[in-house]
């Protein structure tokens, strides 16, 4: 028993973690942003801004998350120079969250776009009938109905957007958990299997609010129809 | 179409403005290719010699086709065994008998909730240390974080699946004197498997992109294979570009077979099942197949 | 509800049984003529895979030490050694013998065997030619890249340079392409392994290694605890060393790249078999 508690005094476990939700709290960020413009384009009624939206969910859902944190690091800072400055190791952390940030971007696209379809047609119509455009309809209209509609598939999107924080470890960001976890794992081979479930209770314990909360989030502000 | 929610049907001067921002839109587009393509250029990334290496046919018989075999060796692996651990879990979770169903709803949130990523190095290092399997843990170690995660997905799919039938599915099983467990075994899990296949081949998509993390334990998959390739070529850049493109041509095709699955399957009428699964795949939603409060179960892991 | 037990224990069973028989079959002991060697596969100029043939320092010597064994090049099959995995493999039987950059360690010898060192490596940096960094004191306020846990960056950063920037990916290609890039300034591990991706043919000419090496690894071959072989591969590197071939191997495996190995401890002689 001292045997495995000594590892919370040798490494820093919670510390690990925080650098997880500090990943997931930017990506998140920049993933909203950047996928509710997307849905705007893919809902919009120009062919070639709907295009854009189309290509670049289909382009980045189906690429693997690997693969995009490490061009950022690979190409873009290696061979392209890319630097979002900082200094040395925050670089790579924000090169890191820049690429959480786009790959959930088109998830967060297709959940509003999906909260988008809940919104009855009446509602559009209703809006045109009064006069307002294309942009003041989805703006006062839609788009807020739209996101009550969206809490849950955005809420599926932030839980795995904590665990996929992880994938950072491909990134040079060696101070997040799976990263702590594997040397610890290299070093401490007698528990191998202790620490393997500390570092999931810790995922557990943050993932398992952020579930909780959608869920009442989504029957407190869903639109009674 | 979703469109017609949005906006009526544009008149004359309506379709000259959309005409106008069309051509700016387009002309973004290509600025943007062009800006890309140039900056690349210039750090000499765009020459020939660095691209035609793709094109030489042993690259792919050395190198990138043993990957992609490697990689839809583990997937197919992982698909079998999530399927098969989602039908136990699944089912376990609709048992009446508190203690099956306690444990396994405990075993699937627990593995719903941990990062694949954490799975696999610990699978990694576990399976290299006790089993026989050791030369090719890296292997096991995708392909057991994979089963685990994908198979809880699953076996949250098939709940749903047959929460979301009609109850007289199993109102009727029972009145032709079936028992509970034969009702949901011979009426209830076919119908919601059925229902239930466009949301399985997304998740046959999560599975193809996750066992590309195995790339970080050095499992020789495509990922793998390609940066080994490019390493002693210089050319990195490139054989990700390359990389990303084979992953996307079957993950595209895959989502393209859920949509028309989903649409047939729409169109039937027993096995409707939860309209969230159709959803979530990427099929373009009907207003009319989302309620509102929309989905619970996401099939779609980003 | 009695039925709905039997069939949830029936399918359990079931899946039990299918991911058990999955798990047993990638041991196959076909052919007890044939010697299985571990390398490493993804390890330029020591143990590398193109398409089907094997290349670097590790594989030439496995093949010379082999065939002195009695095992020609049709006799050998070569198996994946992944660093975490070698002591498993030798206590399991999976293969005879391991060259895979595998030091001789005391930690490690009381689970495993080793034969020879027919290296002795030591922890180096790999640097740009015409770089100012001669030593790893230099590299204070410079990007050193190693592999993502790996302990030689660490040591590094604790012994020599406190203010060194630590880069930490997945594998030494992707250090390389990075430093061939210019955001890195040194590449840290020992010093055959630099060379060895040095001599890819995309960076020749382009890096060297420092060539002061600040450890010392003896590269032993691996194999089962309470093996009979040791004598006999020790023999066999020995023979090598004496004719000339080991020399051969090491230039062919790091050429055009000027490196030397650590001339005081190299060619090593092997020590005593347990």
């Amino acid at each position: 028993m001292d045997n495995y508690l000594s590892i919370f005094t040798e490494y820093n476990i919670p510390g690990a973690l925080w650098v997880n939700i500090q990943l997931t709290f930017f990506a998140a960020i920049g993933a909203l942003v950047l996928g509710t413009i997307l849905a705007m384009l893919r809902i919009s009624p120009v062919a070639s801004f709907a295009a854009i939206g189309t290509s670049y969910v289909n382009i980045i859902r189906n690429t693997p998350l690997t693969i995009i944190i490490l061009f950022g690091v690979l190409a873009l800072n290696g061979q392209l120079g890319l630097n979002l400055g900082g200094g040395f190791q925050e670089n790579f952390f924000r090169l890191a969250i820049m690429g959480l940030a786009i790959y959930h971007a088109a998830f967060v696209c297709e959940a509003i776009r999906s909260g988008v379809n809940t919104v009855p047609l009446g509602q559009a119509e209703a809006a045109r009938a009064i006069g307002l455009a294309f942009m003041p309809a989805a703006r006062m209209v839609i788009l807020p109905q739209a996101f009550r509609g969206a809490i849950v598939p955005l809420g599926n999107v932030l839980i795995a957007l904590i665990k996929n924080s992880t994938v950072a470890a491909v990134g040079s960001v060696s101070i997040e958990a799976s990263s702590v976890m594997k040397d610890m794992l290299d070093v401490r081979a007698d528990i191998v299997i202790p620490i393997f479930l500390t570092f999931a209770a810790g995922f557990v314990i943050i993932v398992i609010p952020v579930g909780l909360l959608t869920t009442w989030l989504s029957k407190k502000l869903a639109v009674s129809r | 179409m979703s469109s017609s929610i949005l906006f009526d049907t544009p008149g004359p001067r309506a379709r000259r403005n959309v005409l106008v921002i069309n051509i700016v839109g387009a002309l973004v587009i290509v600025a943007l290719l062009w800006w890309i393509i140039a900056g690349l250029a210039a750090k000499g990334q765009m020459e020939a010699s660095q691209w035609d290496d793709f094109l030489k046919a042993d690259t792919w018989m050395d190198y990138l086709l043993p990957g992609l075999a490697n990689t839809l060796k583990a997937a197919a692996l992982a698909i079998v065994g999530s399927v098969l651990f989602g039908l136990v879990f699944g089912i376990g979770r609709l048992s009446t008998n508190w203690l099956i169903n306690g444990v396994c709803s405990v075993v699937v949130e627990f593995f719903r909730a941990v990062p694949v990523l954490l799975m696999i190095v610990f699978f990694n290092i576990f399976i290299a240390r006790t089993l026989e399997v050791s030369s090719n843990s890296a292997m096991w170690a995708v392909v057991s974080a994979l089963v685990f995660y994908n198979g809880s997905v699953v076996a949250e799919l098939i709940r749903s699946g047959v929460h979301n039938l009609p109850k007289g599915q199993r109102e009727a099983g029972i009145a032709i004197g079936l028992t509970r467990g034969q009702s949901l075994r011979i009426v209830e899990i076919p119908q919601a498997l059925v229902a239930m296949l466009p949301a399985l081949i997304g998740q046959f998509v999560v599975i193809l992109k996750d066992s590309a993390l195995g790339y970080i334990i050095s499992f020789n998959e495509l990922l793998f294979y390609g940066r080994t390739y490019s390493s002693p070529n210089g050319n990195v850049l490139q054989a990700l570009i390359v990389v990303a493109a084979v992953f996307i041509i079957i993950n595209f095709t895959l989502s393209k077979i859920a949509t028309i699955l989903s649409r047939r399957l729409s169109s039937r009428g027993v096995g409707k099942t939860k309209p969230g699964a159709a959803a979530l795949v990427g099929g373009p939603a009907g207003l009319e197949a989302v309620e509102p409060g929309g989905a619970k179960p996401t099939p779609d892991k980003p | 509800m009695r039925k709905t037990g039997y069939a949830f224990a029936a399918m359990a069973a079931a899946a039990a049984l299918t991911l058990t028989a999955c798990g047993g079959g990638s041991g196959d002991d076909s052919g007890g003529d044939k010697v299985k060697i571990g390398i490493k596969f993804d390890q330029p100029g020591l143990g590398f895979k193109d398409g089907d043939n094997y290349k670097g320092f590790d594989v030439d010597v496995a093949k010379y030490v082999a065939n002195e064994l009695g095992f020609p090049e049709d006799k050998i099959e070569f198996v994946s050694a992944p660093s975490a995995n070698r002591e498993t493999m030798l206590q399991n039987n999976q293969v005879d013998m391991i060259f895979a950059t595998y030091s001789i360690t005391d930690e490690r010898k009381k689970v495993v065997d080793f034969a020879g060192p027919y290296f002795v490596a030591g922890q180096d940096l790999l640097v740009k030619k015409g770089s100012d960094i001669t030593s790893p004191e230099d590299l204070n306020g410079k990007n050193l890249c190693s592999v993502t846990g790996s302990t030689s960056a660490r040591k590094v950063k604790d012994k020599y340079a406190s203010k060194v920037n630590l880069q930490e990916l997945p594998g030494y290609a992707e250090c390389v392409t990075q430093m061939a890039g210019g955001t890195i300034d040194a590449v840290t591990t020992d010093d055959i392994i630099l060379a060895g991706l040095a001599a890819q043919p995309a960076y020749q000419g382009k890096f060297e290694v420092v060539g002061k090496p600040f450890t010392e690894e003896k590269y032993g071959v691996g194999i089962p605890k309470g093996s009979d072989k040791c004598e006999d591969i020790n023999k066999a590197i020995t023979k090598m060393i004496d004719s000339g071939e080991w020399k051969k191997a090491l230039e062919a495996n790091t050429e055009g790249t000027g490196y030397t190995p650590n001339s005081k401890l190299n060619p090593p002689k092997p020590e005593a078999c347990a």
